[in-house]
């Protein structure tokens, strides 16, 4: 599903964010991106999300070489990846149904099918009843719970989450922690990028644990 | 094709509930697209008007003057003659009598011509050519063919002010053009600033649009629409503005043209003439959007 081979990543400030990271990760498996901040979790989440390309080495995602994907076909590269992000990146003036239908707007969706899957989007992440709430009316846990609840709803076999537990206590994070299993469970491809380790831990999935740019294990 | 013009109607009405959400900023930006697009649209209306006075004498007529001592038996003669000739419409023959009447009725020299012993004026023709023989070359093969009769003392062939005419309509298309071509300029600025600011103001909600898969014709479809609507909104409002100026100075137009004998009128903008000023207006539109829209859309590189 994912396969990077000997990447390199080299920022235009000459800054060397990766060096030779290969790994596979099959289709159906949870793993975990750790290491310290600046280790480059977000680069290699970058590089599957064709936010950034490599400056050598293969990154092959869903199938696609992605340094052959043109500029033109990265929007529907994108609508087959799910994106998680630690400030969930939520439309602050837009309800919390359009904020989760917008990847289906996005891939014109017919209207009663994004409906549909907006309500059981948000029904897996528990905050149906907010269907008409505005962001700001939420808490931090909930806005970022809506951002899950916008990844999964398209139902992508790839999700991505850079940090999605980074500004929530343990007990939201565990709450998340078992969305992400249950995603697992049904089938889903993840791969997020966390440094709470109690949390990585308890979860018993697979690591690939990065220190300077290189995957130590 | 519903998911197609689903799609359009959508960013359309998304375009309109931006516009009508801030509408002290919209009307302002659309009367200064209505300003710019009212002078040229005015010109272009006014040249129209003068083309058709100048259309409605296109072809000219001729006057004959024929020698004082020639009797008005062989005037009407050769009337009869002329009205026999091709490229001839009409022959009308004024009596010295009735030019001296037609002056006494016209003009302030009445008393003038009251005073004299006698009519001075001579017998003359007015000849009116065929439509298909007003050329300037057949016109001038006329006036020679008249010319060289014993009779006739002048044939005056008045196609003066008709150049005069033609070399001022000119001019006005001339400036027309130049007027219409630089304020064009002025409205993809307009329309494409009020774009930019729009995008800038709206920056985040692109980035994330971008990073779920939007594609770069969703991200742009709904400000090319807000650029076609404002450019809609300025022409119908220019249209406005030239409606109710024609309206205004139509009247003091009117008496000023008659007061010189001309049947000059403004003409109203017409449908034809609205449906041309909304079509250019919303084209401008669209392109002063797609400019600023290809410029900084692109320039936006979603971030995660
Ligand atoms: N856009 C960029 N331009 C230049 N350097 C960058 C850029 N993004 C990241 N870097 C550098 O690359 C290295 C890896 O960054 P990355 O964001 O991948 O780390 P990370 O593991 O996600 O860290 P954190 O846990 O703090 O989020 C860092 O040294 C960072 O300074
Ligand atoms: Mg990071």
């Amino acid at each position: 599903m994912i396969r990077f081979d000997r990447v390199y990543k080299r920022y235009p400030n000459g800054r060397e964010a990766l060096s030779s990271v290969s790994f596979d990760i099959g289709a159906g498996e949870m793993v975990f991106l750790t290491g310290r901040s600046g280790a480059g979790k977000s680069s290699v989440l970058r590089l599957i999300t064709l936010l950034e390309r490599p400056t050598r080495g293969l990154v092959n995602v869903l199938g696609h070489d992605t340094q052959r994907v043109s500029v033109s076909k990265v929007p529907s590269f994108r609508r087959q990846v799910g994106m998680v992000f630690q400030d969930h990146r939520l439309l602050a003036e837009r309800s919390v149904f359009d904020n989760v239908a917008l990847p289906l707007v996005v891939a014109h969706t017919p209207l009663r099918e994004t409906d549909k899957r907006v309500r059981a989007a948000l029904d897996q992440v528990g905050l149906l009843d907010r269907i008409q709430a505005l962001p700001g009316e939420l808490s931090v846990g909930e806005q970022q719970r809506i951002g899950i609840a916008r990844a999964i709803a398209p139902r992508p076999a790839l999700i991505v989450a850079d940090e999605p537990t980074g500004n929530l206590d343990p007990q939201l994070s565990r709450e998340i922690l078992g969305l992400f299993c249950r995603l697992r469970d049904a089938g889903s491809t993840l791969v997020i990028a966390s440094h709470d380790m109690a949390l990585v831990n308890e979860s018993g999935a697979r690591q690939i644990h990065l220190d300077g740019g290189r995957v130590i294990s | 094709m519903i998911g197609w013009l689903s799609r359009h109607l959508q960013a359309l009405v998304f375009a309109l509930g931006r516009l009508a959400r801030a509408p002290v900023a919209t009307l302002f930006t659309a009367v200064v697209i209505a300003i710019a697009l009212a002078l040229p649209a005015g010109f272009l209306l006014l040249t129209h008007s003068v083309r058709d006075v100048a259309g409605n004498a296109t072809t000219v007529d001729l006057t004959v003057y024929f020698k004082r001592e020639v009797p008005l038996e062989s005037v009407q003669q050769l009337a009869a003659h002329l009205r026999q000739r091709n490229g001839i419409e009409s022959v009308a023959v004024i009596t010295a009598d009735d030019a001296l009447a037609l002056m006494r009725k016209d003009s302030s020299l009445a008393e003038a011509l009251g005073a004299l012993p006698d009519n001075p004026l001579p017998h003359a023709l007015s000849i009116h050519p065929a439509a298909d023989a007003s050329s300037s070359t057949s016109l001038g093969a006329l006036r020679q063919y008249l010319t060289a009769w014993p009779e006739v003392e002048l044939v005056q062939l008045d196609s003066d002010w008709v150049r005069r005419l033609d070399a001022i309509l000119l001019l006005m298309q001339r400036i027309t053009l130049g007027i219409g071509t630089l304020l064009g300029f002025g409205v993809l600025a307009v329309i494409g600033n009020t774009i930019r600011l729009e995008i800038n103001g709206r920056r985040q909600e692109i980035e994330i649009t971008q990073l779920v898969g939007g594609s770069a014709a969703f991200v742009r479809r709904p400000f090319l629409y807000t650029g076609a609507l404002y450019g809609l909104l300025g022409s119908l409002l220019a249209a406005g503005i030239v409606h109710t100026a024609v309206a205004l100075v139509a009247g003091p137009v009117d008496q000023l043209a008659r007061s010189y004998g001309s049947q000059f009128a403004l003409q109203p903008l017409g449908g034809q003439g609205l449906g041309l000023m909304l079509a250019v207006g919303a084209l401008l539109g669209l392109a002063g959007a797609w400019l600023a829209a290809a410029r900084h859309i692109s320039r936006l590189q979603p971030r995660a």
